[in-house]
Order: structure tokens, then C-alpha cells, then sequence
């Protein structure tokens, strides 16, 4: 099902950096959980519409009034690197 | 103490407010017995209550509740069990927690849980598995296995959890104890750490229906911050039936048939409590829910892939964990993930991100999504015929620790019978209804959305006629 390519497409996709055993057990597991849920693609399911909103609520709409939000060194706290008022990140281009 | 421990919530709610039992001696009893937790069922425990409330003018006394650790609590730590949010300690506290709150329910402790609610047994926690209290060498069930352990060892009187598709009902079920999964939208989501949006929501793990009545009427409600949310019609009734008389009960041949792999003690439990609905006055049939046993095949496809875009959030800039990469932002956001992510919430973002990327997206997810809207159907359907819908909790009673780890898949088989009523949105309660080889098993009842009074009446009942002893995970 899954090959090794893919997994790692994917995982590029989602941003994580698997170890070559992850990659290995991935391929593996998730090919297995896949097998499984195939099978709702048997089912016939023409006009059916897909489930937007489980609850019938049309819309949730508000005033648009600017309020006050958390002070930002209160946000900056819990930040791995605060810096000049801001979030510090590496370059996006660096490498 | 060991008396004050035996009170129910709502019994020791009214006793504050009598004015015969102080509120500070009620939570120092069961902060006491939390600190010394032998079952991991907790993350973090607070030193006392906030001082200066009127809790004996408040409807809940003053009796404390144990939060589950994904709910987000102002400086303390919320980390969703997972190592990517250690120590997080969040500048804002969940709706449902502040609504506790001023209702008169103070935080006692946050509970241990499965990385960000996915799980089944509590095993995939960062933090390290819970301890089912009736054998230890069990799982409580997941994901809010910490709260279910806490309420039914004694060591918190009440607590909260989120149930996405199953978390709150099937750890109920294995620990022998109260869990109710509200209407989509009966709570606010707002401040809860998110799995899959859709289907999150929150609700009481308690030592009784009467209990989980209590706290429900104080959690539901609309909330501007949720814009999901909706208006509760009405207040939560406390219940108070003593029969079942005209309560048409619909056994869905699908869930309770030879497919859902129930086991034997299990069914037998089931097949007793049916009969002892039948005595109350029920009227009990089989019913068909044509689409259920493909639910869970839809749910691990929605689920994942709500999951997947949700924990994009987690990317070592604003919060949590960061580990360096070669100098560039992708392979920080990469390294930090994968060592701060464990196995499962990894496979799940895998499994997400492969449904909803480019070519797969119609056939995975929109198939899914699709076959959402046919669970939902075949419920409306049942509903014109029954009341309520009854199946087992669970196919299993708690299982042994390690025991379904290797096989994702088999751990997955855990929601058979939870799953469906997540992906139709409607409410569901666990109530235990006596055990099988020493371990408790869940009876389900299901309802239309917003029949929460209703539900929770004909749990009540049931609850009586069954007489459930829970003392002995207390001990």
C-alpha cells in the first residue's frame, strides 16, 4: 500500500522528521490501518452530500468591535525565543 | 476523612451548603488523597482552594473537580500529555473550567490523558500510562483515562474530560464509573487543546448520574469565544425517574452483534441490563443502523486529518518545545516535532496529512465525510421508532497494560461502539452496569441532540434498579 516514498513525501507534507526505523514501521502500520478503512470506498455513495456541520446551525456571526487582547509579554512568556517584542525563528532561507 | 470521601459530589455539595461540612476540610481531603496517587492519574495537584469564595452560596459547594490536563487552566501547566507542551503553563483558562469555577467547583488537579486525547488506554501518554484502580495492572481506557482512574479511586469527587470518539465514555466504562458525551456544541471548545474540531467536545466523568446532571447543567451553554457553541434549551433537569414505563430502547443489531467483537461477560451484562430496562417498564427492540460499522473507518479517516492540520499549530515558535535544526526554520519545525510528538499522534498525522493531500483528498476524506452524513441518517431514522439507542460501552472490559500496544489497529477496534455517536454529534452517557470477572462494564444509551435531560433520567433509573458498588476501587 504505502511505500517508502510515499511515507516520506508525506511526512515532509506534515513537517516531521522521521527516524529510518519510523520510516520503516510507518510504511508498515499505516498500510495496515488504510487496508482497513478502504472499504468504505465500496459503499455507494452517489449524492450523498458530506457532512459540513453536525448540528444544523446556519451561521454564527458577530459585531466586528475591535476589544482588548493578553498583554504581549504574556504571550511572549511561554515563546522558546522572544526577541525584539517578536517570535525569534531561524531563516526561513538559511541552509 | 474516609466518610467525607464516601459523599457524592452533590451530597457533599448540599452538606456546604447546609453549613455542616466546611468546604476547605472537603478539599483537603481529596487534595490529600490525590497527592499520594499510586496510579499516575495526575499531572499536576493544587496546594488549596482559592481563598475568599461564598462557596457556600454557590450551586456546587465548593466541591473540587480534577481537569483534565488538555484543558487549558491560567499558570498551570496544560500539556495535552504530551512532551511538546511540557510545562506549558497557558495565560487563559477554558470556558467549561471557569464556568465550573464560578458555579462553585475549584480546580483540584489536572489529570493525566493519551497525547492529545488519541488513544484508548491511556498508554500513550508522555507522561506514562494510568492505573485502572480495580486491578493495576490494567489500562482505565482512554483518553480521559487520569479523570476516570481519579473519580472512581476516590481521589477527586468529580471530574472532567473530552470525548472525541469515545475518551469519555470508555474510560468510564473500564474504571466503573459516570461519563456523558453532550451534543456537539452543548459545550464551549474554547480553551481546550484540540484534536479534531469537529468532534471534541466535553463533559462529566462522575461517581453517579445524579452527579454528572449537576455539572453538566453548569458546563453547557453558548460562549462568544466558541462560535460553535450553541444555546442549551432549557436547564439540565436533575433526574429523578424511577421506571422506564413507554421508553422504547433500540438495540442496533450492527453494534451488538458478533462484529463489534464483543466479549462474552460483556455481552452477558448487557443482555441482563436489557432485561432489567424491560422490568422498569422499556419496551426493548432491535433495531438497524445500517452505516454503523463503517463508522469507525470514517472516524480514523476525520479525525486524523482534522488532527493533522490542528497540531500544525506546534511548530517551536510561540509555545512548547523547540529543538535547534541546521539553521533553517523547516528542519527546526521538523526535529522539534518529531521529538516532541510520540508514536501514535505521529502515525495520526500521517494517516491525516495522507488523506487530505493532493489526489487523495476526494477519495479518503470526502468519502468519509460522506458516510458521516449516512450515521447521521440512520440515527434520525431510529430515533422516529426509540428513545434512546443501548449498546455495551465497550467490547472489553479494562485490559491488561501493554497488552494492545503493538497493534494499532486493535486499539482502534476500542470505539466500535462510541464512534458512531461522535460523528452524528448526538449525546451519549456510560453508566456501569456491574462487573464481569471482577472489572466493570459500561452499559451506552444513546439520544437525539439535546435529549441530555431525558437521557440522563432513564440513566437514573437504570442506575437504581442496578445498584452499582463502587466502593471497592476507593479502598
Amino acid at each position: 500500500m504505502l511505500d517508502r516514498e510515499q511515507v516520506l513525501h508525506v511526512a515532509r507534507l506534515a513537517r516531521l522528521e522521521l527516524s529510518e526505523e519510523e520510516v520503516e514501521r510507518m510504511a508498515a502500520e499505516l498500510s495496515k490501518v488504510l487496508d482497513h478503512i478502504e472499504k468504505i470506498r465500496e459503499l455507494d455513495l452517489d449524492g450523498v452530500p458530506p457532512t459540513s456541520h453536525v448540528i444544523d446551525v446556519v451561521n454564527a456571526l458577530r459585531a466586528d468591535e475591535p476589544e482588548p487582547s493578553l498583554p504581549r509579554e504574556v504571550i511572549l512568556a511561554a515563546a522558546p525565543e522572544p526577541l525584539h517584542d517578536g517570535f525569534g525563528v531561524p531563516s526561513p532561507g538559511a541552509a | 476523612m474516609s466518610d467525607l470521601v464516601d459523599l457524592t459530589a452533590a451530597a457533599a455539595a448540599e452538606r456546604i451548603r447546609a453549613g455542616e461540612l466546611a468546604h476547605a476540610d472537603l478539599f483537603e481531603a481529596y487534595r490529600a488523597r490525590a497527592a499520594a496517587d499510586q496510579l499516575n492519574a495526575f499531572t499536576w495537584v493544587a496546594d488549596g482552594p482559592p481563598a475568599g469564595d461564598p462557596y457556600e452560596e454557590r450551586p456546587l459547594g465548593g466541591v473540587p473537580v480534577a481537569v483534565k490536563d488538555l484543558f487549558c487552566t491560567e499558570g498551570v501547566p496544560s500539556q495535552s500529555g504530551s512532551r511538546i507542551l511540557e510545562g506549558y503553563r497557558p495565560p487563559y483558562t477554558a470556558t467549561v473550567v471557569s464556568k465550573l469555577a464560578q458555579a462553585g467547583a475549584p480546580l483540584l488537579a489536572k489529570t493525566n490523558q493519551d497525547e492529545f486525547a488519541m488513544g484508548s488506554s491511556n498508554e500513550n501518554s508522555g507522561f506514562g500510562p494510568v492505573l485502572n484502580p480495580w486491578d493495576r495492572g490494567r489500562v482505565p481506557g482512554g483518553s480521559s483515562g487520569g479523570s476516570a482512574a481519579a473519580v472512581a479511586a476516590g481521589l477527586a469527587p468529580w471530574a472532567i474530560g473530552t470525548d472525541t470518539g469515545g475518551s469519555i465514555r470508555q474510560p468510564a466504562a473500564l474504571c466503573g464509573i459516570v461519563g456523558v458525551k453532550p451534543t456537539y456544541g452543548a459545550c464551549s471548545r474554547y480553551g481546550m487543546i484540540a484534536f479534531a474540531s469537529s468532534l471534541d467536545q466535553a463533559g462529566p466523568l462522575t461517581r453517579d448520574v445524579t452527579d454528572a446532571a449537576l455539572m453538566l447543567r453548569h458546563m453547557v451553554g453558548h460562549d462568544r469565544r466558541d462560535s460553535t457553541s450553541l444555546e442549551f434549551p432549557g436547564e439540565i433537569a436533575l433526574p429523578r425517574a424511577e421506571a422506564l414505563t413507554g421508553i422504547r430502547l433500540g438495540v442496533p443489531e450492527e453494534l451488538t452483534g458478533d462484529g463489534g467483537g464483543v466479549e462474552a461477560g460483556v455481552r452477558e451484562n448487557f443482555e441482563a441490563t436489557i432485561a432489567l430496562a424491560e422490568r422498569l417498564g422499556a419496551t426493548v427492540e432491535p433495531c438497524q443502523l445500517p452505516h454503523a460499522p463503517h463508522a469507525l473507518s470514517a472516524y480514523y479517516l476525520i479525525a486524523p486529518a482534522e488532527a493533522s492540520a490542528n497540531l500544525a499549530r506546534f511548530d517551536a515558535v510561540r509555545y512548547g518545545l523547540r529543538v535547534d535544526g541546521e539553521a533553517d526554520l523547516v528542519s527546526m519545525y521538523s526535529r522539534t516535532r518529531d521529538a516532541g510528538f510520540g508514536p501514535e499522534v505521529k502515525r495520526r498525522i500521517m494517516l491525516g496529512t495522507y488523506a487530505l493531500s493532493s489526489g487523495y483528498y476526494d477519495a479518503y476524506y470526502g468519502t468519509a465525510q460522506k458516510v458521516r452524513t449516512k450515521i447521521a441518517e440512520d440515527f434520525q431514522t431510529a430515533f422516529e421508532r426509540f428513545d434512546f439507542i443501548a449498546t455495551p460501552t465497550s467490547p472489553w472490559t479494562a485490559f491488561e497494560l501493554e497488552s494492545k500496544t503493538a497493534d494499532p489497529l486493535a486499539m482502534y477496534l476500542n470505539d466500535f461502539m462510541t464512534v458512531p455517536m461522535s460523528l452524528a454529534g448526538i449525546p451519549a452517557i456510560s453508566i456501569p452496569s456491574g462487573l464481569s470477572d471482577g472489572l466493570p462494564v459500561g452499559f451506552q444509551l444513546a439520544g437525539p441532540a439535546f435529549s441530555e435531560s431525558r437521557l440522563l433520567d432513564a440513566a437514573y433509573a437504570l442506575e437504581r434498579a442496578i445498584g452499582f458498588d463502587g466502593s471497592e476501587a476507593r479502598k
